[in-house]
């Protein structure tokens, strides 16, 4: 997508085709010459995981969809119909439900490795906040698509999330029976839910686009954090990345297959199996666990409408990440402090993330707190002050260097 | 380096580290279930035909007066990884069930014997029926029952649980529910049809103790005890729940074995691609 | 080019098309359960055994139409005069030549069993219409008789029969 071309089309056909619509020059820019920091580690191969994970997830949807029946009355028997009567359609299904965790899996090793590296600062602020949108389009799809099984945890997860919507002041009660198509959450939720849940993948397909294309501008960052700036700091992305993608798409398909084939209802929950009853709630009302630090944040706070903009802000923040960490370097390899208050950040996510599974009562709302100051603290104090008071170590002159030691040539190992 | 290798195995980990709160069944001050033996665990693990066919029995004698299995076709009893009945059999059972049918040409309902492509029928006519006929508690539906009820597996158990694949919390939790009938304890505040169980969340289960010795006559010598009927018909539901398990075990293995050795491949691919990049091993 | 060289192009050649070829298994293997999931699923083809249709109220003169396996199928009890037309016809003049006998069950020439969808694009004829009081197809004007045999019109052969037996004299199992 930009210009890396040495493309030469041979046949008289692509030479014609060239002149008219030049998509082979274009993909052999940008997914063949398109030159990669030849130091990239493995961490580096989760966006195409994640590409990976995209294109499953509309497959197996697109085929789910052709026995799924979105109807209130149905829903709930058309996925057991899926399970026992469709050819293969109990590893369809068990494919879509978990490849959406695997998915969130994927893109949290992402954004994370982002952080560890400072993928987000100059020039790559754009790419980032792209990336964020990407991750907030991801949570509403999962959302939406936990509800269409109408089992228990699927309707009342949609009353609860749905709900968030009634602490907007005035006009929040309308807002919501809007957003439910009646007094409650009932079959017109189903249906229009089911409709987004349809359409956000092509919408994340979209701005995936527009997140590849700003990376093949910029450039993908690496684990030095320093620009190349010679042809010796890069390999062309075919054949050394995508072998290497590849390589990391296989084991990363090996822990997926373990989901699908030996525990696939582990990462659900055991009250989706009863079919959704506006009569009762269930004892504990837990998100998916890749929405639980978030769900930890909003039950921190004591005020429904300053619990329900804690959420959001937690998320929206990281659109803010590139201009809150005012360190000139960007891997946390030359980091010391801010490498260590990476981990700290981590762990704190985890933590909130077992405490978003715990009960809302006692010690774990006073540990809640206490982690979601933390997490606040990271990007408003501790991400400001650090790019001030932290000495970093030196940089290599390039990334050639820091890939063969200092100066001499090293043999080739091999 | 190390350190930050074990804390991203950490990060791993516990990034799966998914429903540790799961409120299915799972109580305050109601024991943990004890651990059954089951035939179908594991990454090997297979139905035991004869206890299925037990199970149904239970099932067919003693469940059917009030639970439906409304999810289940007589089919399904011949098709392969189930109880291993044959599909005569199988339309025999459906045989001595009445299916409602009809409209007929006069435009009346009317009854038939059922054929293998009918579901079991329901007991009650619906759940307002159910609920009055049990006294307001509504016995549930049978067909996904052992996936429908788990207890809580706590850390670090749930992270362990990802490796050893125990799944079996919800047909362990159906045995203790089943055996778990007793007296209730001096002060307890036992409410009117209701009955003292001691792993039901509350205690109080609407549901009277269903299992009693010699109640179902088994044909093959095995012992006609409580826990025994409580394990063949929860092995049954778990059959009815997941009926395609024994497929989806052995297609498991199969894909391991080939995502193994193509991630073998790969890696002996990509370390000859990257053999003449220099620094690179 | 040494011939330690050459031969580690040949391993690496190897390494490279062992490596394509396990991939493209995967790919097909992955295709499968993908394509299969568009086949008739458990329910739909159990759904689709044999049904007993009971002939006895048909009047001579009715066709009747009942459903196979989502499919249209009619029961013509068919008249004396109906039954001679059918088979006194010069088989060389039929464009798909079949005698009535072979479209009937031996014995029970007075019901004629055939699939109701015209063998040219899958409409349902009308019973009872055309030059033959057989079948009329609305969509191309495909005129079939009351054996079914298509006399003129674009359908290229006559209705096709559904596998069928009498069980007794006035029941009849489809499938």
């Amino acid at each position: 997508m930009s210009g890396h071309s040495t493309y030469q089309p041979q046949s008289a056909f692509m030479k014609w085709m060239e002149a008219r619509l030049p998509i082979a020059s274009l993909i052999h820019s940008s997914f063949v010459s398109y030159p990669t920091p030849r130091n990239l580690n493995y961490w580096w191969t989760f966006g195409g995981i994640l590409s990976l994970m995209l294109g499953a997830q509309i497959l197996t949807g697109i085929v789910l969809v052709m026995h799924y029946v979105p109807q209130e009355t149905m829903a709930f028997n058309s996925v057991e119909h899926i399970m026992r009567d469709v050819n293969y359609g109990w590893l369809l299904r068990y494919l879509h439900s978990n490849g959406a965790s695997m998915f969130f899996v994927a893109v949290y090793i992402h954004m994370f490795r982002g952080m560890y590296y400072g993928s987000y600062k100059e020039p790559r602020e754009v790419l980032w906040i792209l990336g964020v949108i990407i991750y907030l389009l991801m949570m509403a799809t999962g959302f939406l698509g936990y509800t269409l099984p109408w089992g228990q945890m699927s309707f009342w997860g949609a009353t609860v999330i749905t709900n968030f919507f009634s602490a907007i002041p005035l006009v929040g009660e309308a807002v919501v029976t809007w957003l439910w198509g009646g007094f409650a959450v009932g079959n017109p939720t189903l249906q229009r839910f089911f409709s987004l849940h349809y359409l956000l993948p092509f919408v994340i397909a979209g701005v995936v686009l527009l997140h590849v294309w700003a990376l093949h501008v910029v450039g993908q960052n690496n684990p030095t954090g320093i620009e190349p700036k010679s042809s010796k700091d890069t390999v062309p992305f075919t054949p050394y990345a995508t072998v290497k993608d590849g390589f990391f798409m296989v084991v990363f398909m090996i822990v997926f297959a373990w989901f699908v084939f030996y525990t696939p209802n582990y990462l659900g929950h055991a009250d989706n199996y009863i079919p959704a009853n506006p009569a009762v709630t269930p004892a504990h009302i837990v998100p998916e666990w890749y929405y639980l630090p978030f769900y930890a944040i909003l039950r921190a706070v004591p005020d429904k409408l300053l619990g329900v903009i804690a959420l959001f802000a937690s998320i929206l923040i990281l659109m803010f990440l590139p201009w809150l960490d005012t360190s000139k370097v960007k891997s946390a390899r030359y980091r010391p402090l801010f490498r260590q208050f990476f981990w700290i950040f981590v762990a704190v996510c985890l933590g909130l993330g077992w405490l978003g599974a715990k009960p809302a009562e006692g010690g774990y709302v006073i540990a809640a707190r206490i982690l979601t100051i933390y997490y606040f603290a990271h990007f408003l104090i501790i991400l400001p002050l650090l790019g001030f008071i932290e000495k970093t170590k030196p940089l290599p002159n390039s990334i050639e260097e820091s890939v063969l030691g200092h100066g001499a040539a090293a043999p080739k190992k091999a | 380096m190390t350190l930050q290798r074990s804390l991203l195995a950490l990060v791993l980990a516990a990034g799966f580290a998914a429903p540790f709160a799961m409120p299915a069944g799972a109580a305050e001050g109601a024991p943990e279930p004890p651990r059954q033996s089951w035939s179908f665990s594991g990454p090997f693990g297979k139905f035991d035909r004869a206890q299925l066919q037990r199970g149904f029995k239970v099932y067919k004698e003693v469940c059917a007066n009030c639970h439906s299995l409304s999810l289940v076709s007589f089919r399904n009893l011949a098709e392969p990884g189930g109880p291993g009945y044959t599909p005569a059999q199988a339309a025999a059972v459906a045989a001595e069930y009445k299916v409602q049918d009809g409209p007929n040409d006069a435009g009346e309902m009317f009854e038939r014997p059922g054929r293998p492509a009918d579901r079991f029928p329901k007991p009650f006519p619906n759940d307002n029926a159910a609920r009055a006929a049990n006294g307001g508690a509504l016995p549930p539906d049978l067909s996904v029952m052992a996936k429908a009820r788990t207890y809580e597996r706590g850390f670090p158990r749930f992270i362990i649980d990802i490796f050893t694949q125990y799944q079996e919390q919800g047909p362990d939790y159906l045995v203790a529910l089943m055996t778990g009938y007793e007296d209730a304890p001096q002060g307890f505040n036992l409410p009117a049809g209701t009955h003292y169980n001691k792993y039901f969340p509350g205690h109080a289960i609407g549901m009277p103790n269903p299992l009693n010795e010699g109640q179902v006559t088994y044909d093959d010598g095995s012992p006609t005890t409580p826990l025994q009927y409580a394990r063949d018909v929860t092995a049954f539901m778990m059959w009815t729940a997941e009926p395609h398990m024994e497929a989806r075990k052995r297609i498991g293995f199969q894909v391991m074995i080939f995502l193994i050795v193509f991630a073998g491949l790969m890696y002996f691919t990509k370390k000859k691609v990257w053999s003449d990049v220099h620094g690179h091993a | 080019m040494t011939a330690t060289s050459s031969a580690g192009h040949t391993r690496r050649d190897f390494l490279y098309i062992a490596t394509g070829a396990v991939g493209a298994v995967g790919a097909a293997a992955v295709a499968v359960p993908l394509i299969s999931q568009m086949n008739p699923d458990a329910s739909t083809i159990a759904a689709g055994a044999p049904i007993e249709v009971d002939l006895s109220p048909v009047a001579e003169g009715q066709v009747i139409k009942v459903f196979w396996r989502g499919k249209p199928i009619f029961v013509n009890h068919r008249t004396k005069k109906q039954i001679e037309e059918a088979v006194n016809v010069n088989l060389a003049s039929l464009p798909d030549p079949q005698p009535d006998s072979a479209r009937v069950k031996e014995g029970h020439a007075n019901f004629q069993v055939l699939i109701g969808i015209c063998t040219h694009l899958g409409c349902i004829p009308i019973a009872h219409s055309g030059p033959y009081d057989g079948y009329f197809c609305p969509c191309h004007g495909s005129v079939y008789d009351t054996s079914g045999r298509i006399r003129s019109g674009p359908a290229p052969t006559n209705l096709a029969l559904p596998p069928y037996q009498f069980v007794s004299d006035t029941k009849i199992r489809i499938g």
